[in-house]
């Protein structure tokens, strides 16, 4: 066990990922993440046997890592939203090659250049693909820098495990904010090492490919994936349930707006209202059985993100019209406080009362 | 006196593209009339006894269908 | 008689999906017998291209992964940095490598990766039909430049090799061609001088330039696509070593 330390959100990735590790970074600068680029930098370099590399842009960044997955190694990228569209060719092509490496995404405000503030316009580009391509990445999203820490060396595991990419995905406020943490000692790495290329050596010359031309073939590389993606869809999900039990509203948020939902909810609570947070840590699978079964009690539900409302229509197909569903947001970069959120969820509770 | 050298053209790999002939300096390779499996007239040794074993067919030649014997 | 010629080992028994007369399948073939002359094929790992060289796999008997189109030299070098002790090659044609993969080309020579470029340039997109390449000779037909390359709405055909020589990360780089016994076996010698240089050091990009024919696309035969290449390409893209400062001469 390590002690306790204080430090930013993008040195806790980068720590975390060489804690589990992570011996190839490749990265370009874009703020809000250029403090992990410049971490790895340092510390990687630092490292026996570490590489980092600064790409001469985000494509290259993330294809020089599917050479490092493919030579063998623990291998990350990261990039803000932008960013995060060039590396979807990348992406969708370590799906497809069954490639394990992990995507750090620290969104910012969009679309186009945006800005440089916190957001969660990412989420469709995050949960449902993101590049071309029927395929699904496993999406971490952490709410405080200790999740943050132990999401990281989660991640590169359930990528080895399922030989798929990873996104985490956070915003510019967990990247830039301090908090403290303790990292932990992950377990050694274990994987099937059949797909590293390190030259045939004594057996049989392999290759890794993403072109299946017959179509026949394709398909069934489609539906091998999407076994895959069913099996981490039954066992990988992960959500926090916060004050749920006596909640008559349930607020349904992730990352940074689930802070600013506890918050809001202290307020609400003071107040009289039954307010609680059901808060998913894996965007993708999403927990929809789990807010199925709220739903049995709950007829209330409020989801709160720094989008127009994407994760709204992942709850909205999760409860199939079981229960009554509000929606708040605030996009482009705009961080509400748990006042404001306070105040409109208890606008709507009366309004719905009425 | 014995030819000095002879070549063998596997006829499948062959598309009929005539590399070899060009640089054939014994004038020792035509199309077959015959067709391989691909429908190609394949490159076939006309084995006239002047074959020196130069290898410039099976330098030339792009699908590595030629193999080069020397006496 | 004695067999003094034949496919050499790591080229799979295996007949090329290429056009007839196609350059691509000879450069195969003499980066198998390069590879088995120095016997690294348990340790070479190739980077196929999108393009026509696409399964190039299928022919190479060592370990290959397909590249995005463009990102071959972003592949090796994530592979490379992870494996230093291995040979690592891409094969790229020009298109890949001088249009949408430039970034990746210049910025690998200019950090002075240690792996081999193999480029294929044929003047034309091969496998999406005969488009204008960023190689395309001034006045070509294409099917995108169906009045001929203009230099003014087209721009100029890109001499990539003389670009990279210009950076201190490139240390040999030649241009081949493989439309003449002659030319092929000058391939071959760069071919192996650029591996063997690889193998001995731990920097620099070594780059092989290689004008391939396309008879389908140029729509000639193969024999005057040899010539064509001879008479009018090798005019803009004149053959011969552009950057050597390796201490190798003339490898056999």
């Amino acid at each position: 066990m390590h002690k306790k330390v204080l430090m930013s959100g993008n040195h806790v990735i980068g720590e975390a990922a060489i804690l589990a590790g992570c011996r190839f970074y490749a990265g370009y600068p874009i703020t809000p993440q250029n403090e992990l680029a410049e971490y790895m930098a340092e510390h990687m370099r630092k490292t026996p046997g570490g590489i980092f590399i600064q790409a001469e842009s985000e494509i290259a960044a993330i294809n020089m890592v599917l050479g490092a997955a493919a030579a063998g190694a623990r291998a990350m990228t990261s990039s803000s939203s932008p960013g995060i569209s060039l590396k979807q060719e990348g992406i969708s092509f370590l799906a497809c090659d069954e490639l394990p490496a992990v995507i750090v995404n620290i969104m910012r405000g969009g679309p186009g250049l945006g800005n440089i503030a916190p957001s969660q316009g990412d989420y469709f580009q995050a949960t449902k693909g993101g590049g071309h391509g029927d395929y699904r990445t496993p999406v971490l999203a952490p709410a405080h820098i200790q999740e943050l820490a132990d999401l990281t060396m989660d991640a590169f595991d359930l990528a080895d495990r399922y030989r798929t990419p990873v996104v985490i995905l956070a915003d510019g406020m967990m990247g830039q904010m301090m908090e403290p943490v303790i990292f932990k000692t992950p377990p050694p790495r274990q994987y099937d090492e059949s797909y590293v290329l390190k030259g045939k050596e004594m057996g049989k010359s392999r290759f890794i490919r993403g072109l299946i031309l017959d179509a026949i073939r394709m398909e069934e590389h489609n539906w091998k994936l999407y076994r895959k993606y069913q099996v981490m869809a039954q066992k990988e999900v992960r959500y926090e349930a916060h004050l749920i039990e006596d909640a008559e509203i349930v607020i349904v948020a992730y990352g940074t707006a689930a802070r600013i939902a506890k918050g809001a909810i202290k307020r609400l609570r003071e107040e009289g209202y039954a307010v609680g947070l059901l808060r998913p840590i894996t965007l993708w699978p999403f927990p929809e059985k789990e807010l199925r079964e709220i739903a049995k009690k709950v007829n209330s539900f409020i989801v709160f993100e720094m989008s127009t409302g994407q994760m709204l229509e992942d709850v909205k197909l999760a409860l199939e019209g079981r229960a009554h569903i509000d929606f708040y947001g605030r996009p482009g970069g705009v961080i509400p406080t748990p006042a404001e959120l306070a105040k409109v969820i208890a606008y709507k509770a009366r309004r719905n009362e009425r | 006196m014995a030819p000095k050298g002879k070549i063998e053209i596997d006829e499948e790999l062959c598309k009929e593209c005539g590399l070899c002939i060009t640089v054939c300096r014994t004038d020792n390779i035509a199309f077959s009339s015959r067709l391989n499996s691909s429908g190609f007239h394949p490159a076939s040794f006309k084995d006239n006894g002047k074959c020196t074993g130069c290898t410039l067919c099976a330098v030339m030649c792009p699908d590595g269908a030629i193999e080069v014997f020397r006496a | 008689m004695k067999k003094v010629y034949s496919r050499p080992k790591s080229l799979k028994p295996t007949k090329f999906h290429y056009c007839p007369g196609c350059g691509h399948s000879t450069v195969h073939r003499l980066i198998c017998e390069v590879i088995d002359e120095l016997s690294i094929a348990d340790r070479t790992i190739g980077v196929c291209p999108a393009g026509c060289a696409v399964i190039a796999y299928n022919y190479f008997d060592v370990d290959m992964i397909e590249a995005a189109h463009g990102r071959g030299c972003a592949v090796a070098t994530g592979i490379k940095r992870v494996l230093p002790d291995r040979v690592i090659f891409t094969y790229q044609g020009d298109g890949d490598l001088a249009a949408i993969g430039t970034a990746e080309t210049l910025h690998a020579a200019n950090r002075g990766e240690n792996f081999t470029i193999i480029f294929i340039n044929n003047a034309v997109y091969g496998m999406t039909g005969g488009q204008m390449a960023p190689t395309t000779l001034t006045g070509q037909f294409s099917t995108t430049t169906p009045f001929g390359r203009s230099e003014k709405l087209d721009g100029y055909p890109i001499r990539v090799s003389e670009l990279l020589a210009q950076l201190p990360g490139t240390v040999y780089i030649e241009r081949c061609a493989v439309n003449s016994p002659l030319n092929i076996n000058r391939t071959k010698k760069a071919l192996k001088k650029a591996f063997l240089y690889q193998m001995d050091n731990d920097f620099g990009l070594t780059m092989i330039e290689i004008l391939s024919q396309c008879p389908t696309n140029w729509k000639m035969s193969p024999p005057d696509a040899c010539r064509w290449m001879e008479e009018v390409m090798m005019k803009e893209y004149p053959l011969g070593i552009i950057k050597d400062v390796t201490a190798i001469k003339g490898a056999e």
